[in-house]
C-alpha cells in the first residue's frame, strides 16, 4: 500500500477507535456506541458477502442462515454443553464451513437467478429447521440465558468494551480481506467476475475458487452470529429469517459491491437508518427500503462510495480546469 | 373412526394437495411467461398473487361489485402494476446485469408488499366463496365448492394459453421473441411490445390465482414472498419455460406437502417443496421436462 | 478564481454540517414539560408483525398520561412517557431498552409487547438494574425469578390458559384431545404447557400437528386430528390460521368434536372474519375482553368498565386485552411512581410487594417467588354465541 492511501486509513481508524470517546460527551448521541456494535457485528457478515458479490460475482441470499447457524452452534455449546464461549466460536465456523461446502459445491455451479433461487431456498430450509428442532433450538419461543463473553475472567459487560471487541474482529477481517484480494486468488476472482469462460480457459480453478469464497463469508457471517449471541444472550429464529438476508445484500449494494469500503459504510449507514434515522417512518420503512434498494440499483449501480469517489473526482477535474 | 378410515384420509389430502398445487402451478406459469420472452426471473411474482385477492376484496367488499366483475376487475388492476413494472422499472434496466435485474425484481416486491400493508394494513381479509358457501362431505371426505373453482379457473387459464401461444399471432410472435429476440426483430415483431405484454399477462395470471384461493386461504399482505418460492420450485422442477410441465410440477408439489403433513410432520410441510427445489436445481437444473440443450441455450 | 473554489468548499463543508446535524436532530429528543417531570419508558412494537399488539398499547399508554397530567401528575410532578417502537425487532427492541436506560435514564420501562423481544432484554435490565414490566406471555420472562430479580409481567401465563382450558374438559369428561399449535413462539409456547400439563388433568394427546404462520390449508392437519380418535381439539394461533382453523373445523363437519382457541383467538375481528363458522367455539379469556358480561359486583368490573368507556371515546375503536396489559403495567409503574418517586431499586421493591393490585386482566399478587402475579382464575371460559362471546357454563 502506498502510503498516500495509508492516511485517510489511519484517520479513519482513529476516528473509529477514538468513537465512544467522541460521542459519550453528547447525551443525545451517547447510545450510538450501541448502535455501533451491532452495525460492527452485521459489517462482519457484509465484508464476506462482497467478496462474493462484488468480486466473485456470485449472489447469495442465505447469509442470514449462515448467521444463524454460527449463532445456534455458539448458543447450544455454551448453553447446553457448557463450552467456553471462545472454544464455541471456532466449532460454529467449523460447522458453518462444513455446510457452506456441502451446499456451495453443488449451488456454485449455478448461475445468476438459479443460483439466488437456490441459496433463497436454503436460507428459508434453515429457518424452518431452526423453528421445528425446539429440543436443540427452544424453536419459535427462542433460547434464554446465553452466557456472555468474558475476555482473562473478566466479563465484557459496558458497551464500549464490545465496541472495541466487535470493531477488532471487523478490523482484522478487513485486514485478511485485503490480503485475499490482493492475492492471486483476488485477481482470479476478478477474472471470473469479467468472464467466466475466458478465466477458466487461462487455466484458473474457477468453481474451485467460487466455493472457497462462499466458503469464506459463511464463516464471517459465523463469526458475527456467535458475537451476536454472546452480546444479546437471547436468540429467535426470526433474527435469522429471508427478510436478514434481503437486508445483508441491501447493504452490500447500497455502499457498493467493488468495494470493501462500501460495504463497510453501506452496513453503517443502513443500521443507522433502520435504528435511528428512519424511527420516523415506523410502517413506511419497508417502503423506504425497498425504494432505496431500487434507487440505488437504477441510478448509483455502482453503490455510494464508488459514486462519490467519481464525484470528487469530477469536482475536483472541474475545479481544477475553471482555475486554470 | 370407522367412517373416516385411511381412503378417506388418503383422498383428503390429496384434495388438499391439488387445490394449492394448482395455485402453485399458475404462479409457475407467471414466472415462465415473462422468463420465455425476457429470461428474467421476476422475484415479485408472488406479490401478484396477494394483490390479486386484496384486489378483489376491495372491489367486491368495499366498492360493492359483484363477484365476476370484482374477478376481472382486480385481474386488471394488477396487470396494469405489471405493466408499471415493466414500463418504469424493467425497461429502465434494461442493460443492468443479472445481478442488478435480480435485485430489482426484489426491491420492486419490497414496493408492493409495503404498499399494499399500507393500504390494507395487516388484517388477513376474506372473500365469500365463488357459489354456495360451506362444504360438501361426501365418503367422509370434505370438499369446498370453492377448490372445484380453483381447479376450473387454473384448468381454463391452462386451456387459453395453449390457444393462445399456438393459434394466435400474438401468442407465436412471443414464442418467437423467447427463442430468439435478434431474430424476431428482424422479422418484424414488436419485442418491445411482446415483453410488455409478458409481464401483463403474467401478472393477470398471478391475480387471478390470488382471487381463486382468497375464499379458502383469506389474504394478507405478506402472503407473496412464500407463493412465490414454492411456485418458482414448480416451475424449475416443470423445467424453464414449459407450461405443461409447470402444471405437473405444481400439482407435484402441492401433493407432496400435503401428504408430508399428513404422514409425516406438518413442521417441515414447508421444506418440502424447497428441499425438491434444491434437489432439482442440484442434480437436474432443466427440470423434468426441459431439454438439457435449450437449458444450455439460456444466458443463465 | 481561487477565492471561489474556497467558497465553494466552505460551502460543501457547511451544507455537511447540515446535514449531520440535520440526522442528530431527527433522533426523537424528549420534550420538555413544566416541573419536575417523571418519566416512564416504554417500547412497545408499534409496527412490525406484532403492531396488533404494540399499536393499542401505545394508544392506552398515551390516554393514561393524558388523563394523569389532566389531573395534576402525580405528587405535583407531570408525568412523561418516552416511547419507542421495536418494529418487532429483537434487535431494536434491544437499542430501544439500552437508550431509554442511557439516554433518558428512565426509572422504570413498561414493555416490550412480544415475548421475543422481552427476553432479548431481560439480560439488560439486569445489567442496568432497571425495573421492566413486560406486557408479553411467555413465563420464561419472569422464571427463574433468581435471575430476574429486575423483571416483571402483567400478561398471564400459558399454563394459566392451559389450566383453565384443561379445568373445563375435566368437568367435561373430555379425556382425549388433539393439539394443532403454529410454529412461532406464541403457539410453541402453548404446545409446550399443553403438553406438559396434560398428565396433571388426565388428559391424553392423541394428535400433536404444527403448522406455519403462512399457511394456506389446515384441512390435512385436521383430517388427522379427526383420524385419532380425539375428543376435543385444541387450536393454538394468532392471525389467520385461527381463522383457517375453525373453517377446516366447520368444513370437516367436525362439530362433535369440541374446538378450542388459546387466548390469541380473543378478538371480535376473528369473530367477524369466520361469520357462522365460529359459533359454539370455546376459548379461555381475561376478564377485560369481557367487561359487560361480568356481574355488577365483580371486583374488576369498574376498572375494566372505565377503561373501555375511555377508550372508545377517544380513539373510536373497542378496546383489545393488549392495550389491558398497558393499562395494567402503566398504572403499577405509576402506582411505584408515586409511592416511592423515581428510584430503580425502590420501584422494584414496591412492585415485588405489590398485592391486590386490581387491574385490566385480574387481581395482582406480586411477591418474591413470583414476579406475575396472575393465576388461572383470572380468566373466564368463554364460548361464541350469536357473534358475541358469553360465558360458558
Amino acid at each position: 500500500m502506498s502510503p498516500r492511501k495509508l492516511v485517510p486509513i489511519g484517520v479513519f481508524a482513529a476516528f473509529m477507535a477514538a468513537f465512544p470517546w467522541i460521542v459519550a460527551p453528547f447525551e443525545s448521541v451517547s447510545h450510538y456506541t450501541d448502535v455501533m456494535v451491532f452495525a460492527g457485528i452485521f459489517c462482519l457478515v457484509t465484508i464476506g458477502l462482497s467478496l462474493l458479490m462484488g468480486f466473485a460475482g456470485q449472489i447469495s441470499l442465505a447469509q442470514a442462515a449462515f448467521f444463524g447457524i454460527g449463532a445456534y452452534v455458539s448458543a447450544i455449546l455454551t448453553g447446553r454443553f457448557g463450552w467456553n464461549p471462545w472454544a464455541a466460536m471456532p466449532a460454529g465456523a467449523v460447522v458453518c464451513a462444513a455446510v457452506a461446502w456441502i451446499v456451495g459445491v453443488p449451488a456454485l455451479r449455478l448461475k445468476g437467478h438459479y443460483l439466488a433461487m437456490a441459496t433463497l431456498g436454503f436460507g428459508v430450509i434453515v429457518h424452518i429447521i431452526l423453528n421445528e428442532e425446539v429440543e436443540w433450538t427452544g424453536g419459535p419461543s427462542g433460547m434464554v440465558d446465553i452466557p456472555g463473553l468474558s475476555i482473562a475472567g473478566t466479563p465484557l459487560l459496558s458497551e464500549t468494551a464490545w465496541y472495541y471487541l466487535v470493531w477488532t474482529f471487523v478490523a482484522a477481517a478487513l485486514l485478511f480481506s485485503y490480503h485475499v484480494l490482493h492475492s492471486r486468488v483476488g485477481r482470479a476472482l476478478r477474472a471470473i467476475h469479467e468472464e467466466e469462460k475466458a478465466a477458466e480457459a487461462m487455466g484458473v480453478p474457477v468453481a474451485s475458487y467460487k466455493v472457497q469464497v462462499f466458503v469464506y463469508s459463511a464463516v464471517l457471517a459465523s463469526l458475527a452470529g456467535s458475537l451476536y449471541t454472546h452480546y444479546v444472550t437471547f436468540l429467535t429464529p426470526s433474527s435469522f429469517d429471508l427478510m436478514w438476508s434481503i437486508r445483508f445484500v441491501l447493504m452490500v449494494v447500497v455502499g457498493g459491491m467493488q468495494s470493501l469500503w462500501g460495504a463497510l459504510l453501506g452496513t453503517v449507514f443502513l443500521t443507522f437508518v433502520g435504528n435511528e434515522w428512519l424511527q420516523v417512518f415506523a410502517d413506511f420503512e419497508v417502503l423506504v427500503y425497498g425504494a432505496i434498494l431500487l434507487l440505488v440499483v437504477l441510478w448509483v449501480p455502482q453503490g455510494l462510495v464508488v459514486w462519490m469517489q467519481e464525484r470528487l473526482r469530477l469536482r475536483r477535474a472541474a475545479d481544477l480546469s475553471r482555475s486554470e | 373412526m370407522d367412517s373416516i378410515g385411511f381412503g378417506a384420509a388418503w383422498l383428503q389430502y390429496a384434495l388438499g394437495g391439488i387445490t394449492v398445487g394448482a395455485i402453485y402451478a399458475l404462479v409457475a406459469i407467471g414466472y415462465n411467461i415473462i422468463y420465455n420472452v425476457t429470461e428474467i426471473i421476476n422475484f415479485a411474482q408472488g406479490e401478484f398473487v396477494m394483490l390479486g385477492g386484496l384486489f378483489a376484496v376491495f372491489f367486491h367488499e368495499t366498492c360493492g361489485f359483484p363477484m365476476l366483475p370484482a374477478f376481472l376487475a382486480a385481474v386488471a388492476a394488477v396487470a396494469l402494476t405489471g405493466l408499471i413494472l415493466e414500463r418504469y422499472v424493467i425497461r429502465k434496466a434494461r442493460h443492468a446485469t443479472v445481478l442488478s435485474m435480480i435485485i430489482i425484481t426484489i426491491a420492486f416486491s419490497i414496493l408492493l408488499k409495503g404498499g399494499a400493508m399500507l393500504v390494507w394494513g395487516r388484517d388477513p381479509y376474506r372473500l365469500p366463496a365463488f357459489s354456495g358457501s360451506g362444504s360438501i362431505l361426501w365418503n367422509g371426505v370434505a370438499i369446498q365448492p370453492q377448490a372445484l373453482w380453483v381447479l376450473a379457473v387454473s384448468g381454463t387459464i391452462v386451456a387459453c394459453l395453449t390457444i393462445f401461444f399456438q393459434r394466435s399471432v400474438y401468442g407465436k410472435a412471443m414464442l418467437a421473441c423467447a427463442d430468439n429476440p435478434a431474430a424476431a426483430r428482424l422479422v418484424g415483431i414488436p419485442v418491445r411490445t411482446m415483453i410488455f405484454l409478458s409481464f401483463m399477462l403474467s401478472a393477470a395470471i398471478g391475480a387471478a390465482a390470488g382471487v381463486a384461493i382468497t375464499p379458502i386461504t383469506l389474504m394478507e399482505y405478506d402472503r407473496g414472498a412464500l407463493l412465490g418460492l414454492k411456485g418458482f420450485g414448480a416451475a424449475v422442477l416443470g423445467g424453464l419455460g414449459q407450461f405443461f410441465g409447470a402444471l405437473v410440477a405444481g400439482l407435484l408439489l402441492g401433493l407432496a406437502e400435503s401428504f408430508c403433513a399428513g404422514y409425516v410432520s406438518s413442521g417441515y410441510k414447508d421444506a418440502v417443496a424447497l428441499v425438491l427445489l434444491l434437489l432439482a436445481l442440484f442434480f437436474k437444473p432443466e427440470g423434468l421436462f426441459g431439454s438439457k440443450e435449450a437449458a444450455g441455450l439460456k444466458r443463465f | 478564481m481561487v477565492g471561489r473554489g474556497r467558497n465553494r468548499c466552505v460551502g460543501r463543508a457547511s451544507r455537511v454540517l447540515l446535514w449531520v446535524c440535520a440526522l442528530v436532530l431527527l433522533t426523537p429528543v424528549g420534550v420538555l414539560a413544566g416541573g419536575k417531570p417523571y418519566k416512564i419508558g416504554a417500547v412497545f412494537s408499534v409496527t412490525g408483525g406484532a403492531s396488533f399488539l404494540g399499536e393499542p398499547e401505545k394508544k392506552t399508554a398515551e390516554m393514561i398520561v393524558e388523563q394523569v397530567n389532566a389531573r395534576g401528575g402525580i405528587n405535583g410532578h407531570p408525568v412523561q412517557l418516552v416511547l419507542y417502537d421495536d418494529e418487532t425487532d429483537a434487535t431494536k427492541c434491544n437499542l430501544a431498552v439500552k437508550k431509554l436506560i442511557k439516554r433518558d435514564k428512565v426509572p422504570v420501562i413498561i414493555g416490550p409487547s412480544t415475548s421475543g423481544n422481552s427476553l432479548a432484554v431481560v439480560s439488560v435490565a439486569e445489567a442496568y438494574k432497571v425495573p421492566l414490566i413486560s406486557c408479553a406471555a411467555s413465563y420464561k420472562i419472569v422464571e427463574p425469578v433468581a435471575s430476574r430479580h429486575w423483571v416483571f409481567k402483567v400478561a398471564g401465563s400459558d399454563k394459566h390458559v392451559v389450566g383453565k382450558m384443561y379445568d373445563y374438559m375435566q368437568a367435561k369428561g373430555i379425556t382425549k384431545i388433539g393439539i394443532m399449535t403454529v410454529s412461532t413462539g406464541f403457539g410453541a409456547s402453548g404446545r409446550e404447557e399443553l403438553l406438559r400439563l396434560a398428565k396433571d388433568y388426565g388428559i391424553t394427546i392423541v394428535a400433536d400437528e404444527r403448522y406455519g404462520p403462512k399457511d394456506t390449508d389446515l384441512t390435512a392437519q385436521l383430517t388427522k386430528i379427526r383420524q385419532s380418535g380425539a375428543q376435543a381439539v385444541v387450536n393454538w394461533s394468532v392471525g389467520p390460521t385461527a381463522v383457517l382453523a375453525v373453517k377446516g373445523w366447520r368444513d370437516l363437519k367436525m362439530e362433535g368434536i369440541a374446538l378450542f382457541q388459546s387466548h390469541g383467538f380473543g378478538s371480535k375481528k376473528y369473530l367477524e372474519l369466520c361469520g357462522d363458522a365460529a359459533e359454539g367455539v370455546l376459548l379461555p379469556l381475561a376478564r377485560v375482553n369481557v367487561g359487560p358480561l361480568l356481574p355488577e359486583d365483580h371486583p374488576q368490573k369498574k376498572v375494566i368498565m372505565e377503561y373501555i368507556r375511555a377508550y372508545e371515546a377517544k380513539y373510536q375503536e373497542p378496546i383489545s386485552s393488549f392495550g389491558g396489559h398497558a393499562w395494567d403495567s402503566m398504572h403499577l409503574a405509576l402506582a411505584a411512581l408515586q409511592a416511592v418517586g423515581p428510584d430503580r431499586a425502590k420501584i422494584r421493591d414496591f412492585l415485588e410487594n405489590t398485592r391486590n393490585f386490581v387491574g385490566q386482566h385480574g387481581i395482582f399478587n406480586f411477591s418474591p417467588q413470583d414476579h406475575n402475579g396472575l393465576s388461572k382464575d383470572d380468566l373466564e371460559m368463554v364460548v361464541v354465541k350469536n357473534g358475541d362471546w358469553a360465558l360458558a357454563e
